[in-house]
């Protein structure tokens, strides 16, 4: 049985600095959910509010029915993970698993035979007797792992657990998490400022910017119906140009710099009205055309950077933009700099903002955020 | 957040320690201030002051110290940087070996050089008489401001020696590297790029060894003769043989705190110029020393250490030569520790022991805590808890001692002569330095470590005991043992609390040496030398890491 978590007008002061303010958010039981957000968006603060190593200054915090806010953070049957482990150095890898198990009354023998549970789920059972300075990184973060998912835990937090390793260990690591989390299927709260760390292992992801979370969704949602510009910059490279939207016998067409037009067809239809919008292309949703007479935004190819599987373009429009573009490499002589081109927009995948980028103007976006407001 | 609620017990343990600092440190200060400026008949008057400094005989003294100490601190820094850039920079064969015996110089008993060096070069000393029955040739006289400047330097060398040791080791090899590359080697590198980067360390060491030189008592007592230094005017002012001057006392005490406040803000000052921390990814490689240079740089390492442990090894020695009264005679007996047991040897030995591991005990428990409120109880309370603890660092022994009798040497409070009043002189001594290194490892302590535990469900004052405090006592335990050396060999403040019945070691072989009695005073020195050794050998077994904080 898993522990839904509600967050219910959540609001985070330090002295008159307001971090957070009437923030909600609900975490269904036993997903794996993200808090993503540059560094300072308050994620990290969120979190532990939700461990209760911060105190709350308003709000509402629920697992299930259960309100939390004043209960003791040792009460809470929390897992956590931490960013630089916080492995207790003067104990044994065991003793370190076990140390939750000892604060209970639970009799020594299924401490035991529960620790070996979760170092053999980890894969450090043979470590079990190796003080900590003596392991890897990666294998400090599998006792972290291992110690808070021994206390069968209601819900884990992790905070950046992966910062710390190196790039490789990073992919790998991430790939476990996710494995351990669907085998015992325990709501977990992630917290990460890398995107594709998030987008890999997340069952959704809540965006977070200066407080205030901007889009929660599925990582394919977010990643190709982004809810404002701020999602759309910073998951992943996005290209703005400015352009105006027309509506002329029921179809959407938006004109954009160089006198070039391109017909939209997934506009919502409550945001069919002319007005001036921003068209966010990410690298790969531009196609470079040789072909100097076909339709397109009129750029000059600066720069171009081979890569093996994908060339980067790097190009400059008429009209003084820069964009970058991604093309699968082909098997003919790479574009030049200084070629003229030609570039195509790919209409399906390209999103259509206001011109203040706070609203996604297409159908398909799916905003949880929105549904919570419905219901609050 | 619940806690808010109710008081947590750290509050109460924030008030306990002020309740306690107010006691055994502030009003002893007062009571010192008080001495100073208030005559026998509780009228205010700056007559002591004007005495002071109106008399040459007297303010000559702080002058006298100033001088000596000053040198001291220049000649110290002159030895300790090659040593330390030799030891740090090439491969010595040895290294160890002088770095373990460089720590048995700087840790022995206060007056145990100065004693041996009289020994040796004084008017009836060995290598006195040995020169003079050989050429003829009468050696200058080793009293005075020599004297102190010699014993002094070879005591205190090591302290930069290690001071630097960890400055050098912190320097990235890659910084050597890129001054090559652009042009910067040998000896202008080492003063433009390694001297440089050594700063804060060389201005952290020259502060300590004046504080140490300042203050020490033993060895002007012992070899100044003439040369009359304030800590020894103090003493006499407050216990010696004729016409003592307790408000005078006060008054020099007074002026001596002062002094080495302004000494040590001066440093705090001048170490905030050079505000930058460097770590190194790529330690320095040692390099072989060759050629000319390298038997120098051997010859100089070897004999430095070696004059410098030399009066160890001499009292040793002299401890088992036969002795009448200040006579050495030829032949060898245990007659001097003989003496010795009679002489309250047990009851030295059982004193020093008890009073060190309580003391020791006292100030590794109030070291843990006080480290915890500073660090994870930011309040301005125990801010105020921080810098009262600090108080002795600018206070010489004697003072404390002289400050302790004026507190607590009469009624509701006498405990002059006691157990007590010892134990408390050498926590106060002593606190400073192991609350510096407990709060530095409580720092280094990432909170989330403490929060893991709570979060696995033990309670704050169970994650203190079983988490917080364990991980602080590997990081304390090495400074806890030299604490324990500078405890067992404390001079300054014990010669004026000590009586018959709470004498110790160090006490018992400054008696018999003011008495005259060579080879009882060799006896106990040896015993207190080795003891110190021991010590000092368990500390560097358990510590792998040479960075120790003195």
């Amino acid at each position: 049985m898993s522990v839904g978590i509600t967050i219910k007008d959540a609001v985070k002061r330090y002295g008159s600095n307001t971090i957070i303010k009437d923030l909600s958010v609900s975490i269904k039981g036993g997903e794996l959910f993200t808090l993503l957000g540059p560094s300072g968006c308050g994620k990290t603060t969120l979190l532990r509010m939700i461990a209760g190593f911060n105190s709350i200054e308003g709000g509402d915090f629920y697992f299930n029915d259960t309100r939390i806010n004043d209960l003791d953070p040792a009460k809470r049957n929390i897992g956590m993970v931490f960013q630089n482990y916080a492995i207790f150095p003067h104990m044994s890898v065991r003793r370190n698993v076990e140390f939750g198990l000892r604060n209970r009354n639970v009799p020594r023998k299924q401490i035991g035979a529960q620790a070996d549970k979760f170092l053999k789920l980890m894969q450090i059972d043979a470590l079990a007797d190796r003080m900590p300075e003596k392991l890897s990184g990666g294998q400090q973060q599998r006792v972290a792992l291992a110690r808070a998912l021994c206390i069968e835990p209601d819900v884990l937090l992790m905070d950046e657990p992966l910062s710390n390793l190196d790039a490789k260990l990073r992919v790998e690591m991430r790939t476990v998490i996710k494995e351990i989390q669907n085998h015992v299927g325990i709501t977990t709260v992630y917290v990460t400022h890398d995107q594709e760390e998030a987008m890999a292992i997340s069952d959704r992801i809540a965006v977070m910017n200066e407080g205030v979370i901007q889009h929660i969704g599925t990582p394919k949602v977010i990643y190709q119906r982004p809810a404002n510009i701020f999602v759309a910059t910073f998951i992943g490279r996005s290209n703005l140009f400015k352009g105006r939207l027309a509506v002329e016998n029921g179809q959407a067409s938006v004109a954009l710099p160089t006198g070039y037009q391109v017909n939209i067809d997934t506009v919502a239809p409550q945001n069919m009205a002319a007005q001036e919008v921003v068209l966010c292309a990410r690298p790969e949703e531009l196609l470079v055309q040789r072909d100097k007479s076909a339709p397109g935004l009129a750029a000059v190819v600066d720069d171009c950077v081979f890569l093996g599987l994908n060339t980067h373009y790097f190009v400059h429009l008429d009209s003084g933009e820069r964009a970058e573009i991604i093309q699968e490499s082909t098997i003919d002589s790479v574009i030049q700099p200084g070629t003229r081109v030609k570039l195509k927009v790919n209409t399906l995948k390209a999103n259509l903002f206001t011109q203040d980028g706070s609203r996604n103007l297409l159908t398909g976006v799916h905003n949880d955020l929105d549904a919570l407001a419905k219901e609050g | 957040m619940s806690g808010k609620k109710r008081p947590e017990i750290w509050s109460y343990i924030s008030w306990g320690f002020i309740a306690l600092f107010a006691l055994i440190l502030v009003y002893p200060m007062f009571g010192i201030l008080k001495q100073s400026v208030f005559n026998e008949e509780g009228v205010f008057t700056l007559e002591q002051f004007q005495k002071f400094f109106s008399q040459k005989y007297y303010s000559g003294t702080i002058i006298n110290s100033f001088e000596v100490t000053v040198a001291v601190t220049a000649v110290t820094l002159l030895l300790g940087i090659p040593f330390a850039y030799f030891y740090s920079f090439y491969q010595i064969k040895g290294a160890k070996l002088l770095f373990v015996v460089s720590i048995l110089c700087c840790m022995s008993a206060p007056f145990i050089g100065a004693y041996s060096w009289i020994m040796l070069l004084g008017r009836s000393g060995v290598i006195t008489q040995f020169v003079k029955d050989l050429t003829g040739l009468r050696l200058g006289s080793i009293y005075g401001f020599g004297g102190i400047l010699l014993v002094q330097s070879l005591k205190f060398f090591p302290l930069v020696f290690v001071y630097m040791n960890g400055a050098f080791k912190s320097i990235d090899n890659t910084l050597i590297e890129a001054s090559a590359n652009m042009g910067c080697t040998g000896v202008k590198r080492f003063f433009t790029v390694i001297m440089q980067l050594s700063m804060p360390t060389i201005l952290a060491a020259s502060l300590l060894v004046f504080m140490r030189a300042f203050a020490d008592f033993g060895t002007p007592l012992l070899i100044g003769e003439g040369f009359r230094t304030f800590p020894v005017e103090i003493y006499n002012q407050y216990l010696g043989e004729n016409g003592t001057n307790h408000n005078f006392a006060a008054a020099i005490s007074v002026i001596a705190v002062v002094i080495t406040a302004l000494v040590f803000f001066l440093q705090k000052w001048a170490t905030g110029k050079y505000n930058f921390s460097i770590s190194a990814l790529h330690p320095i490689q040692k390099k072989k020393p060759k050629g000319v240079g390298g038997v120098l740089m051997y010859l100089y390492c070897y004999l430095l250490v070696a004059i410098a442990f030399m009066p160890q090894v001499y009292i040793i020695y002299l401890s088992f030569r036969n002795c009448d009264g200040a006579v050495f005679k030829p032949g060898f007996s245990l007659g001097n520790y003989e003496a010795a047991v009679k002489k309250l040897l047990v009851r030295s030995i059982d004193n020093t022991l008890l009073f060190g591991v309580i003391s020791l005990a006292v100030i590794i428990l109030f070291s843990i805590l006080i480290a915890y409120l500073v660090v994870r109880r930011p309040r301005p309370l125990n801010q105020t808890i921080d810098t009262l603890s600090m108080l002795p660092y600018i206070m010489p022994g004697s003072v404390i001692g002289i400050a302790l009798v004026i507190a607590f040497g009469k009624k509701p409070l006498a405990l002059t002569g006691t157990a007590l009043i010892m134990i408390m002189a050498l926590v106060i001594r002593r606190m400073p330095y192991t609350i510096r290194s407990a709060t530095a490892t409580l720092q280094n302590i990432p909170i989330s470590t403490e929060e893991a535990s709570i979060s696995l469900g033990a309670s704050k004052l169970k994650t203190f005991i079983k988490v917080t405090a364990p991980m602080m006592g590997n990081g304390i335990m090495s400074g806890a043992i030299l604490s324990w050396v500078a405890i067992v060999t404390e001079l300054s403040s014990a010669i004026i609390l000590y009586n018959n019945r709470n004498i110790t070691l160090t006490m018992s072989a400054y008696v018999a040496i003011s008495r005259g009695n060579y080879g009882l005073a060799s006896a106990f020195s040896a015993i207190l030398t080795v003891l110190t050794a021991l010590s000092l050998l368990l500390y560097l077994a358990i510590t792998k890491s040479e960075d120790i904080k003195l």
